[in-house]
């Protein structure tokens, strides 16, 4: 199970990678290079302007390789505490937003089918919360995150199982 | 000639607004019965030209699948309701019960059905009753005279003459909120929506649903009048609105709200003002339902760690925890005389519908399934509708108090859930 669990966490990554590269080739920001100084000391002719847009820093938002590539928190049953290993993955996209007051995002709760549909639409509540909680003890503000549960109304694997279950009790940080 | 014959009307139920979901019957199976059945012939009704309804055939599965009968083969001829009854005869083939019964169309196309109880050990008429029916109703009357013949032969009121309400999901975006017979037939569609649908509740009167609808992109909750189709948003703050919860006077509702922080219980009239917060628990508290008197809200509630059951007074003074037993317990449901809750038990890693009762603290597990959910008392407190899966699949079964009598309804397609048992009709 825990093989699984782990495939399963790697695939979800690979996936969000191949989104992001993606998306860098599409700005195509200037090359760092074509960024020459002007040449000294001779008189030069006026320097011809360019037509590119000056070169942006790449938002690590976007680098698959940074931590913020990973946006899920997976829970125990019944439980809403983030666990260590998704400590420092919460973190990173609490220091994102802190160094980026202009981003905003949507944290959203799940719980997997077992239980009360109503008590499961609280405790999807309580992990967003926590998430949420979590963003803001590295510098995000709460004006900065929405949470929202779906419960187990939205579940992304629906067959009756524990393979399935671990997978839909989740938080999802989602940027606007 | 017939001292004892009573006339009544049977009035129509205005469906107007309904959706026919004609292919949507739900199946009944049952799989566990009482210990002492009680064995009744229900002769073919004599009929005077076409009858639209098997009136006969559905008061005998609605008295089989109570689990207290046990039906007697009549040989399939039809015995008319003033017809001479051989008592001795009938107390030979093992029937201590027999019904006879006539079924006449009147000249303005509604039908006279006539019916008979006896007690063939005593040789005595226990119930003679006749209504005048249209077509359409002839399914209720049918469940009428199943209601008289359950209560005169076991002592408690019968509920098949009531209605259900559930929620299918038919497809990935596809969520019906039906209201059925209470045999699963005769379903009609009250909302459709491609966004989940949970939560529905049923006011005492029976004239309204409460449901949360997710049609907005959040939980939002609904009062939904039956009769004319009409539907407002009673509460839809910001953050979740769900878990409505009707007072026994239908003027208000209790909800749970998270546009303070966590999920809170608070009570808004049923047209939406007057809103109060009830607890202020700092924990989950949800699933809030009215004790029939009114005197208090059950509901659970996560602030000793795990979900449990709590009570506290409508006012939100005076909370005391009800359920000890498991990590474990949420849904509470009270029954009709108050005496008993139902609830949602988890025992190793299994989830069933547990009743209490309330003087003792003793507590049953009545269903045979693991996976229960939504557990709702039918009116007379004998009997428990509950969702469940089995193979898979969301249905939707019922239990007796006692877990002897089990019956599972299942739909054709889809997933059923969320069942609410509606009251008695007048």
């Amino acid at each position: 199970m825990n093989t699984t669990r782990l495939v399963a966490i790697g695939l979800a990554a690979l996936v969000a990678a191949g989104c992001a590269t993606t998306q860098l080739e599409e700005k195509k920001p200037a090359p760092v290079t074509e960024s020459k100084p002007a040449p000294a000391p001779a008189p030069a002719p006026a320097p011809v302007t360019r037509a590119e847009p000056a070169p942006q820093p790449i938002d690590p938002l976007n680098d698959p390789k940074s931590a913020l590539a990973k946006r899920e928190v997976f829970f125990d049953f019944d439980k809403f505490d983030i666990k260590p290993e998704y400590t420092g993955l919460v973190e990173a996209h609490g220091r994102y937003l802190a160094s980026r007051k202009d981003r905003h995002v949507v944290i959203e709760g799940n719980a997997d089918e077992r239980g009360s549909r109503e008590y499961n639409l609280a405790l999807g509540q309580k992990r967003a919360d926590a998430v949420k909680s979590r963003l803001q003890l590295v510098g995000a503000s709460a004006a900065q995150i929405e949470t929202v549960s779906f419960g187990e109304e939205r579940p992304r694997c629906t067959q009756h199982n524990e393979d399935c279950w671990w997978q839909n009790r989740r938080a999802d940080i989602k940027y606007k | 000639m017939i001292r004892s014959l009573i006339v009544a009307r049977v009035f129509g139920f205005a469906l107007l607004a309904f959706a026919v979901a004609a292919d949507a019957q739900l199946r009944v199976e049952i799989t566990g019965v009482g210990s002492n059945q009680f064995p009744i012939a229900v002769a073919n009704f004599q009929r005077d030209g076409q009858v639209p309804q098997e009136v006969d055939a559905i008061i005998r599965a609605n008295l089989q699948r109570s689990g207290l009968f046990r039906l007697i083969d009549t040989g399939g001829a039809a015995i008319a309701e003033n017809a001479v009854v051989a008592h001795g005869e009938w107390r030979a083939r093992g029937a201590d019960a027999l019904v006879v019964g006539s079924i006449a169309r009147l000249a303005d196309g509604r039908f006279d059905i006539r019916f008979r109880l006896y007690d063939t050990v005593k040789q005595v008429q226990l119930d003679g009753l006749s209504y005048v029916s249209p077509a359409n109703d002839l399914r209720l009357t049918a469940h009428r005279i199943s209601d008289r013949i359950y209560e005169k032969l076991t002592g408690d009121r019968g509920v098949f003459a009531t209605r259900i309400a559930y929620v299918v999901q038919l497809g990935r975006n596809q969520y019906e909120l039906q209201v059925a017979d209470a045999d699963g037939a005769n379903a009609q569609a009250a909302l459709r929506s491609r966004e989940p649908i949970i939560s529905p509740a049923w006011s005492f009167d029976g004239t309204r649903l409460a449901y949360v609808s997710f049609e907005s992109g959040k939980p939002v909750v609904y009062v939904h009048t039956l009769a004319t189709g009409e539907r407002r948003a009673v509460a839809n703050f910001r953050g979740s609105n769900s878990a409505p919860a009707w007072s026994p006077d239908g003027k208000t509702l209790a909800v749970v709200l998270t546009r303070d922080g966590i999920s809170q219980i608070y009570s808004i009239g049923a047209d939406g003002s007057n809103l109060r917060r009830l607890t202020n628990s700092g924990a989950i508290d949800t699933e809030p339902v009215f004790s029939p008197d009114g005197r208090y809200i059950y509901f659970t509630s996560d602030r000793g760690g795990g979900p449990q059951i709590y009570r506290m007074s409508t006012s939100g003074a005076d909370v005391q925890r009800v359920t000890f037993n498991g990590d474990y317990n949420v849904t509470p449901r009270i029954s009709p005389d108050g005496r008993q809750i139902a609830y949602v038990g988890r025992r190793d890693g299994r989830f069933q519908v547990y009743v209490m009762d309330l003087a003792s603290g003793q507590e049953l597990a009545v269903t045979d399934t693991v996976m229960d959910e939504s557990p709702s008392f039918a009116p007379n407190g004998r009997l428990l509708l509950y969702a469940t899966e089995v193979n898979g699949r969301g249905i939707l079964a019922s239990a007796s108090t006692d877990g002897r009598v089990r019956t599972r309804l299942s739909g054709p397609a889809g997933d059923v859930r969320e069942p609410t048992w509606g009251p008695f009709v007048k």
